[in-house]
Protein backbone atom coordinates (compact mmCIF):
# COMPACT_ATOMS: atom_id res chain seq x y z
CA UNK A 1 0.00 0.00 0.00
CA UNK A 2 2.79 2.05 1.01
CA UNK A 3 4.00 1.43 -2.29
CA UNK A 4 1.08 2.70 -4.40
CA UNK A 5 0.90 5.87 -2.49
CA UNK A 6 4.20 7.23 -3.11
CA UNK A 7 3.93 6.42 -6.26
CA UNK A 8 0.39 8.50 -6.93
CA UNK A 9 2.44 11.90 -5.18
CA UNK A 10 5.64 11.64 -6.86
CA UNK A 11 3.86 11.01 -10.04
CA UNK A 12 2.99 14.75 -10.27
CA UNK A 13 5.98 16.58 -9.83
CA UNK A 14 7.48 14.32 -12.90
CA UNK A 15 4.58 15.17 -15.15
CA UNK A 16 4.57 18.26 -14.34
CA UNK A 17 8.76 18.32 -14.92
CA UNK A 18 8.11 17.18 -18.18
CA UNK A 19 5.26 19.23 -19.28
CA UNK A 20 7.16 22.77 -18.31
CA UNK A 21 10.31 21.58 -20.58
CA UNK A 22 7.88 20.80 -23.47
CA UNK A 23 6.38 23.81 -22.77
CA UNK A 24 9.29 26.40 -22.47
CA UNK A 25 10.91 26.67 -25.44
CA UNK A 26 7.71 27.98 -27.38
CA UNK A 27 6.97 30.20 -24.59
CA UNK A 28 10.19 31.73 -24.76
CA UNK A 29 9.71 31.87 -28.37
CA UNK A 30 6.07 33.76 -27.62
CA UNK A 31 7.46 36.39 -25.39
CA UNK A 32 10.23 37.02 -27.74
CA UNK A 33 8.11 37.59 -30.33
CA UNK A 34 5.15 39.44 -28.66
CA UNK A 35 7.53 41.59 -26.90
CA UNK A 36 9.51 42.74 -30.33
CA UNK A 37 5.87 43.27 -31.90
CA UNK A 38 4.68 45.52 -28.55
CA UNK A 39 7.74 47.55 -28.60
CA UNK A 40 7.71 47.86 -32.32
CA UNK A 41 3.85 49.59 -32.14
CA UNK A 42 4.26 50.85 -28.77
CA UNK A 43 7.72 53.11 -30.39
CA UNK A 44 7.37 53.07 -34.14
CA UNK A 45 3.11 53.12 -34.48
CA UNK A 46 1.72 55.00 -31.47
CA UNK A 47 1.26 58.37 -31.75
CA UNK A 48 3.20 60.89 -29.50
CA UNK A 49 0.81 61.43 -26.32
CA UNK A 50 -0.59 65.58 -26.14
CA UNK A 51 -0.22 65.66 -23.31
CA UNK A 52 2.02 63.71 -22.07
CA UNK A 53 4.52 63.75 -24.37
CA UNK A 54 6.78 60.63 -24.85
CA UNK A 55 6.86 59.92 -21.12
CA UNK A 56 3.85 58.01 -21.48
CA UNK A 57 5.73 55.03 -23.10
CA UNK A 58 6.44 53.86 -19.84
CA UNK A 59 3.06 52.20 -19.55
CA UNK A 60 3.80 49.81 -22.03
CA UNK A 61 5.69 48.36 -19.66
CA UNK A 62 4.76 49.55 -16.30
CA UNK A 63 0.93 48.50 -17.06
CA UNK A 64 1.28 44.65 -18.01
CA UNK A 65 3.78 44.43 -15.06
CA UNK A 66 1.37 45.98 -12.23
CA UNK A 67 -1.41 43.92 -13.83
CA UNK A 68 0.99 40.96 -13.81
CA UNK A 69 2.52 41.10 -10.34
CA UNK A 70 -0.91 41.23 -8.85
CA UNK A 71 -2.19 37.79 -10.79
CA UNK A 72 0.82 36.52 -9.80
CA UNK A 73 0.01 37.02 -6.32
CA UNK A 74 -3.74 35.84 -6.59
CA UNK A 75 -2.37 32.53 -8.24
CA UNK A 76 0.61 32.14 -5.92
CA UNK A 77 -2.14 32.23 -3.00
CA UNK A 78 -4.28 29.84 -4.58
CA UNK A 79 -1.63 27.55 -5.18
CA UNK A 80 -0.27 28.00 -1.55
CA UNK A 81 -3.53 27.41 -0.18
CA UNK A 82 -4.13 24.35 -2.37
CA UNK A 83 -0.90 22.77 -1.46
CA UNK A 84 -1.51 23.02 2.65
CA UNK A 85 -5.55 21.95 2.41
CA UNK A 86 -4.81 19.31 -0.23
CA UNK A 87 -0.95 18.21 0.97
CA UNK A 88 -0.24 18.70 -2.88
CA UNK A 89 3.04 19.11 -2.73
CA UNK A 90 3.61 20.59 -6.51
CA UNK A 91 1.21 23.26 -5.46
CA UNK A 92 3.32 24.58 -2.65
CA UNK A 93 5.94 23.99 -4.40
CA UNK A 94 4.29 26.51 -7.45
CA UNK A 95 3.57 28.65 -4.90
CA UNK A 96 6.94 29.01 -4.00
CA UNK A 97 8.48 29.25 -7.59
CA UNK A 98 5.56 32.28 -8.56
CA UNK A 99 7.50 34.42 -5.34
CA UNK A 100 10.47 35.82 -6.70
CA UNK A 101 8.65 36.35 -10.35
CA UNK A 102 6.37 38.30 -8.29
CA UNK A 103 8.25 40.47 -6.80
CA UNK A 104 9.98 41.24 -9.56
CA UNK A 105 7.12 42.15 -11.80
CA UNK A 106 5.94 44.43 -8.39
CA UNK A 107 9.81 46.04 -8.65
CA UNK A 108 9.26 46.93 -12.13
CA UNK A 109 5.75 48.52 -11.72
CA UNK A 110 7.02 50.39 -8.56
CA UNK A 111 10.70 51.61 -10.54
CA UNK A 112 8.82 52.42 -14.19
CA UNK A 113 5.85 53.89 -11.91
CA UNK A 114 8.58 56.65 -10.06
CA UNK A 115 10.32 57.30 -13.36
CA UNK A 116 6.99 57.88 -14.62
CA UNK A 117 5.41 59.84 -12.36
CA UNK A 118 8.86 62.09 -11.81
CA UNK A 119 7.93 64.22 -15.22
CA UNK A 120 4.13 63.99 -14.95
CA UNK A 121 3.19 64.81 -11.02
CA UNK A 122 6.66 66.20 -10.51
CA UNK A 123 7.36 63.75 -8.34
CA UNK A 124 9.24 60.43 -7.42
CA UNK A 125 7.06 58.92 -5.00
CA UNK A 126 3.95 59.82 -2.89
CA UNK A 127 2.44 58.15 0.03
CA UNK A 128 -1.17 57.74 -1.43
CA UNK A 129 -3.84 54.51 -1.27
CA UNK A 130 -2.71 53.47 -4.79
CA UNK A 131 1.22 53.64 -3.94
CA UNK A 132 1.53 53.04 -0.47
CA UNK A 133 -0.97 49.31 -0.92
CA UNK A 134 1.25 48.85 -3.72
CA UNK A 135 4.29 48.74 -2.08
CA UNK A 136 3.10 46.62 0.56
CA UNK A 137 2.25 43.95 -2.13
CA UNK A 138 6.38 44.17 -2.18
CA UNK A 139 6.88 43.72 1.18
CA UNK A 140 4.44 40.69 1.23
CA UNK A 141 6.05 38.95 -2.41
CA UNK A 142 9.21 39.67 0.17
CA UNK A 143 8.05 38.49 3.84
CA UNK A 144 6.71 35.18 2.00
CA UNK A 145 10.56 34.55 0.03
CA UNK A 146 12.15 35.46 3.52
CA UNK A 147 9.64 32.85 5.42
CA UNK A 148 9.99 30.08 3.27
CA UNK A 149 13.58 30.26 3.16
CA UNK A 150 13.67 30.80 6.80
CA UNK A 151 12.05 27.76 7.34
CA UNK A 152 14.17 24.16 7.07
CA UNK A 153 11.34 22.08 7.13
CA UNK A 154 10.02 21.84 4.03
CA UNK A 155 6.09 20.91 4.99
CA UNK A 156 6.29 23.49 7.83
CA UNK A 157 7.60 26.52 5.59
CA UNK A 158 4.81 25.76 2.84
CA UNK A 159 2.10 25.97 5.82
CA UNK A 160 3.33 29.38 7.23
CA UNK A 161 3.74 30.41 3.72
CA UNK A 162 -0.06 29.67 2.74
CA UNK A 163 -1.10 31.49 5.80
CA UNK A 164 0.87 34.36 5.28
CA UNK A 165 -0.13 34.31 0.82
CA UNK A 166 -3.99 33.91 2.29
CA UNK A 167 -4.04 36.64 4.85
CA UNK A 168 -1.83 39.03 2.73
CA UNK A 169 -4.17 38.70 -0.61
CA UNK A 170 -7.07 41.05 0.90
CA UNK A 171 -4.01 43.53 -0.06
CA UNK A 172 -4.81 42.75 -3.89
CA UNK A 173 -8.45 44.22 -4.12
CA UNK A 174 -7.39 46.89 -1.44
CA UNK A 175 -5.03 48.14 -4.49
CA UNK A 176 -7.12 47.62 -7.44
CA UNK A 177 -9.78 49.53 -5.69
CA UNK A 178 -7.69 51.89 -4.18
CA UNK A 179 -8.30 54.79 -7.07
CA UNK A 180 -11.66 54.71 -6.69
CA UNK A 181 -11.81 54.82 -2.69
CA UNK A 182 -9.43 57.43 -2.05
CA UNK A 183 -7.98 60.60 -3.34
CA UNK A 184 -4.66 59.73 -5.59
CA UNK A 185 -2.28 61.52 -7.86
CA UNK A 186 -2.72 57.74 -9.52
CA UNK A 187 -4.51 57.71 -12.50
CA UNK A 188 -7.81 55.23 -12.55
CA UNK A 189 -7.97 51.67 -14.44
CA UNK A 190 -6.65 51.97 -17.82
CA UNK A 191 -8.96 49.68 -19.28
CA UNK A 192 -12.78 48.67 -17.79
CA UNK A 193 -14.70 46.26 -18.46
CA UNK A 194 -18.14 48.69 -18.47
CA UNK A 195 -16.43 52.12 -20.38
CA UNK A 196 -14.48 52.50 -23.85
CA UNK A 197 -10.51 52.53 -23.18
CA UNK A 198 -9.62 55.81 -22.40
CA UNK A 199 -6.56 55.84 -24.81
CA UNK A 200 -5.65 55.25 -28.68
CA UNK A 201 -6.38 51.99 -30.21
CA UNK A 202 -2.14 51.69 -31.12
CA UNK A 203 -1.56 52.60 -27.66
CA UNK A 204 -3.85 50.06 -26.20
CA UNK A 205 -3.04 47.11 -28.83
CA UNK A 206 0.65 47.74 -27.59
CA UNK A 207 0.08 47.40 -24.29
CA UNK A 208 -1.74 44.35 -24.75
CA UNK A 209 0.75 42.78 -26.88
CA UNK A 210 3.42 43.24 -24.07
CA UNK A 211 0.90 42.05 -21.68
CA UNK A 212 0.77 38.73 -23.30
CA UNK A 213 4.87 38.78 -23.88
CA UNK A 214 5.02 39.23 -19.98
CA UNK A 215 2.44 36.09 -19.37
CA UNK A 216 4.38 33.89 -21.42
CA UNK A 217 7.94 35.13 -19.62
CA UNK A 218 6.14 34.52 -16.12
CA UNK A 219 5.03 31.20 -17.26
CA UNK A 220 8.31 30.19 -18.39
CA UNK A 221 10.63 31.48 -15.92
CA UNK A 222 8.05 30.07 -12.94
CA UNK A 223 8.37 26.79 -14.58
CA UNK A 224 11.98 26.52 -14.95
CA UNK A 225 11.92 27.44 -11.16
CA UNK A 226 9.03 25.18 -10.06
CA UNK A 227 11.32 22.71 -12.07
CA UNK A 228 14.60 23.40 -9.85
CA UNK A 229 12.33 22.96 -6.86
CA UNK A 230 10.96 19.32 -7.90
CA UNK A 231 14.14 18.36 -8.95
CA UNK A 232 15.95 19.43 -5.10
CA UNK A 233 12.88 17.87 -3.29
CA UNK A 234 12.41 14.34 -4.88
CA UNK A 235 15.77 14.17 -5.63
CA UNK A 236 15.69 10.50 -4.07
CA UNK A 237 12.85 9.57 -6.38
CA UNK A 238 13.44 6.98 -9.65
CA UNK A 239 12.55 9.79 -12.27
CA UNK A 240 15.05 12.41 -10.49
CA UNK A 241 17.67 10.10 -10.68
CA UNK A 242 17.18 9.07 -14.46
CA UNK A 243 16.98 12.63 -15.44
CA UNK A 244 20.10 13.84 -13.86
CA UNK A 245 21.75 9.75 -15.24
CA UNK A 246 21.34 11.46 -18.26
CA UNK A 247 22.95 14.65 -17.54
CA UNK A 248 25.65 13.58 -16.48
CA UNK B 1 7.14 59.06 -36.55
CA UNK B 2 10.75 59.84 -35.74
CA UNK B 3 13.19 62.03 -38.18
CA UNK B 4 16.08 60.73 -36.98
CA UNK B 5 17.77 57.83 -34.78
CA UNK B 6 19.16 60.23 -32.29
CA UNK B 7 15.54 62.27 -32.30
CA UNK B 8 14.34 58.59 -31.20
CA UNK B 9 16.68 58.08 -28.40
CA UNK B 10 15.90 62.02 -27.29
CA UNK B 11 12.29 60.63 -26.28
CA UNK B 12 11.14 64.04 -26.89
CA UNK B 13 13.38 65.73 -23.90
CA UNK B 14 11.99 62.56 -21.52
CA UNK B 15 15.15 59.99 -22.27
CA UNK B 16 16.32 59.77 -18.57
CA UNK B 17 12.92 58.71 -17.87
CA UNK B 18 12.14 56.44 -20.21
CA UNK B 19 15.51 54.72 -20.93
CA UNK B 20 15.76 54.75 -16.92
CA UNK B 21 12.37 52.61 -17.20
CA UNK B 22 13.05 50.72 -19.84
CA UNK B 23 16.61 49.58 -19.06
CA UNK B 24 15.48 48.62 -15.69
CA UNK B 25 12.86 46.26 -17.13
CA UNK B 26 15.16 44.42 -19.60
CA UNK B 27 17.83 43.98 -17.26
CA UNK B 28 15.68 42.41 -14.35
CA UNK B 29 13.91 39.97 -17.28
CA UNK B 30 17.61 38.97 -18.38
CA UNK B 31 19.03 38.33 -15.08
CA UNK B 32 16.03 36.45 -13.74
CA UNK B 33 15.59 33.55 -16.29
CA UNK B 34 19.45 33.35 -16.40
CA UNK B 35 19.41 32.77 -12.51
CA UNK B 36 16.33 29.98 -12.84
CA UNK B 37 17.94 27.99 -14.99
CA UNK B 38 21.36 27.80 -13.28
CA UNK B 39 19.40 26.80 -10.09
CA UNK B 40 17.79 24.10 -12.15
CA UNK B 41 21.50 22.90 -13.69
CA UNK B 42 22.32 22.65 -9.72
CA UNK B 43 19.35 20.86 -8.71
CA UNK B 44 20.25 18.58 -11.67
CA UNK B 45 23.82 18.06 -10.48
CA UNK B 46 23.00 18.00 -6.84
CA UNK B 47 20.38 14.79 -7.64
CA UNK B 48 23.73 13.02 -10.09
CA UNK B 49 25.52 12.66 -7.08
CA UNK B 50 25.98 10.08 -5.03
CA UNK B 51 24.28 10.22 -2.20
CA UNK B 52 26.61 9.29 0.87
CA UNK B 53 27.70 13.00 0.15
CA UNK B 54 30.77 12.82 -1.69
CA UNK B 55 31.36 15.65 -3.86
CA UNK B 56 34.20 14.94 -6.01
CA UNK B 57 33.53 18.12 -8.29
Amino acid sequence: MNQTMRWSTFAAPSRFYRLAAALNPWLWGLAIVLAAAGLYVGFFVAPVDATQGNSYRIIFIHVPAAWISMVIYLAMAFWAAVGWMLNARMASMLARALAPTGAIFTFIALWTGSFWGKPTWGTWWVWDARLTSYLILLFLYLGFIALVSAIDDVVRGDKAAAVLALVGAVNIPIIYFSVRWWNTLHQGATISMTKAPSMAQTMLVAMLLMTFAFWAYAFAVVFTRAQALALERERDTDWVRSLAGKEA
Amino acid sequence: MWGSASEFFAMGGYALYVWSAYAVCLALMLIEPLLARRHRQQALRDAGRAPDGRSDD
